[in-house]
């Protein structure tokens, strides 16, 4: 038996795959297809204080090995998921994590106190680096002040696991890592979308009706990869990573460069099974190569190099 | 009604025209209820340019042979790579979806009406009808006699009425002028096709004091309501086409 458990604080996961917030509903969307409860976490779809309409359509175009979407953030707000979806996320035997987001460092505070009181929620991700919305998300996560500050102030009020999403829109990442650990964050989730934009040539305008939109999938496997080892060798938070993975081969790249944990994303559009498969073919990589404990490749390509 | 992801093989890839064919493909095992109106996911192996599932109206179901037919219109990389696949190769789709046509309530007068390559999942809905003990009245529009998808099928379920833009069969113009709809009231309708025939549909029901359902076909990823990506917007705000749709009654849109 290979062990793939690993802990955040206190907290602890039985497994390092979790699937990424926004690409996994609230995981009852993919009941029929696994059982959610294998993973080691579900980050559920970003809520904000009110309810949100999100971005008119068209607000997705397909590229080459992957996405760009501009949904906005669409959700039905705090007091409808404290209502009608919290009970529902109550039985999965799992951590269930909250992916909060705000247009004032007060909305992420209120969220944070919010969700501080749900029990089942075990840790909430700061999202600062939605690149959709007009006022806050990425604002936040691209100013190297606003970010401490957003970090510090949900930090005051929230005293269970405090995860960060960092963004990929910035010169230097790692800068944004260092403030967050600095700040008391328990953890850095990284990569969100990375900014960008396609023309429909057809049409003579933009694909998406926001002009840009993040980019997601295979194609930006490479550069999410980059980031999270540059952040691996400069916080000692754990690190979890994601950015196009569809497989477990994708995933043992991240752990390699020093991720503790990785986030399935897109790949659950195109595979509503491909979080478990993922786990799967870690677990099978693992006792083939006969590791005990997946720590044990956990940024081993530094003892390489 | 639990969705699948199952490994279908293709029974028949027939092209109708240059652009358009039936892909016919079997599953392994029973299929389960399946409603007209709803749609699969398939996946299009090889190639990072088509990355994201293609969404396709159920066309026909044969209960005998478990398989379910599609009717494609080339539109894009995607579906020229379906349209290329051979008898006995292999897609994997991810089904049923979305919701369904409503039944039309007693006595009532209805019609199907559709367009073009739009016409997909009215062949299923006719026959369902039909089973049901209903007797469907079929409109369908097309650009011009080269364009008319098989026909056979849909007369022999109940009368068929016909337009082509050019005149070329059947009554000139497009559906909404068909003396039909001038002659006769429909309590109901039920509509798929290209989007600005969709809404002349619905602009004439509005007008008629008709119930209409119409099937839209919006940019979709993942087709079980995740991505958020298919919207369309309604008096209830933003509802996902694959979820909360595909089917809509008009007084539930703003377009």
């Amino acid at each position: 038996m290979v062990n793939l458990g690993f802990s955040i604080g206190a907290l602890h996961f039985k497994n390092p795959v979790l699937t990424a917030s926004g690409t996994f509903g609230y995981g009852s969307e993919f009941d029929d297809f696994i059982d959610v409860s294998r993973l080691g976490g579900i980050i559920l779809k970003g809520t904000t204080l009110e309810p949100r309409e999100g971005n008119p359509y068209p607000r997705m175009a397909e590229t080459a090995a992957g996405m760009l979407n501009s949904v906005g953030l669409q959700n039905k707000g705090i007091e409808y998921f404290e209502e009608h979806i919290y009970p529902k996320v109550m039985n999965y035997d799992t951590n269930v994590i909250a992916n909060i987001n705000g247009s004032y460092i007060e909305d992420y505070i209120a969220l944070a106190e919010r969700f501080n009181k749900l029990e089942k929620i075990t840790a909430i991700e700061l999202n600062i680096s939605c690149p959709n919305v007009k006022m806050g998300g990425m604002a936040f996560g691209t100013n190297p002040d606003s970010a401490r500050a957003v970090v510090r102030g949900v930090r005051a009020v929230y005293s269970k696991i405090l995860i960060v999403k960092l963004s990929p829109n910035v010169t230097d990442i790692t800068e944004f890592a260092r403030i967050a650990e600095e700040e008391g964050a328990d953890s850095v989730s990284l990569i969100n979308t990375l900014l960008g934009m396609k023309v429909d040539i057809a049409a003579l305008k933009p694909s998406l009706a926001t002009v840009t939109g993040g980019l997601s999938g295979p194609a930006v496997k490479p550069v999410a990869l980059r980031m999270v080892w540059q952040v691996a060798n400069t916080v000692k938070i754990p690190v979890i990573g994601m950015g196009g993975i569809m497989n477990a081969g994708d995933a043992l790249e991240f752990f390699m460069a020093g991720a503790d944990a990785v986030q399935i994303g897109t790949a659950s559009f195109t595979d509503p099974q491909a979080s478990v498969t993922v786990l799967e073919g870690i677990e099978k990589y693992l006792s083939d190569k006969g590791y005990g404990d997946i720590k044990e490749i956990v940024g081993i390509v530094n003892k390489k190099r | 009604m639990a969705k699948r992801i199952e490994d279908f093989t293709i029974r028949e890839n027939r092209r109708l025209s240059n652009d358009i064919f039936v892909l016919e493909i079997s599953g392994n095992s029973y299929l389960p209820e399946l409603r007209p109106g709803q749609f699969v996911e398939v996946r299009i192996d090889g190639s990072p340019e088509t990355f994201l599932r293609r969404p396709l109206s159920i066309h026909d179901v044969d209960r005998d042979t478990n398989s379910i037919k599609l009717l494609v219109q080339i539109a894009g990389k995607g579906t020229e790579k379906l349209s290329m696949l051979k008898t006995g190769e292999k897609i994997n789709i991810i089904y049923p979806l979305g919701n369904s046509f409503s039944m039309p309530e007693e006595n009532e007068h209805f019609l199907l009406v559709g367009g073009g390559c739009g016409v997909a999942p009215l062949l299923f809905l006719a026959k369902h009808l039909l089973v049901q003990g209903y007797s469907p009245e079929i409109l369908l529009g097309f650009r011009n006699r080269d364009r008319i998808i098989e026909l056979d099928e849909y007369q022999s379920i109940g009368p068929v009425y016909l337009t082509t833009e050019d005149g070329s069969k059947g009554e000139k113009g497009y559906v909404t002028s068909h003396s039909v709809l001038k002659n006769e009231h429909f309590d109901r309708i039920y509509c798929c096709g290209p989007h600005s025939m969709l809404q002349a549909v619905a602009g004439y029901c509005q007008r008629n004091n008709t119930e209409c359902e119409v099937s839209l076909e919006n940019l979709m990823a993942c087709g079980i309501g995740v991505c958020l990506c298919c919207v369309v917007d309604t008096v209830r705000g933003n509802l996902c086409t694959c979820t909360d749709g595909p089917v809509f009654n008009i007084k539930e849109l703003k377009w």
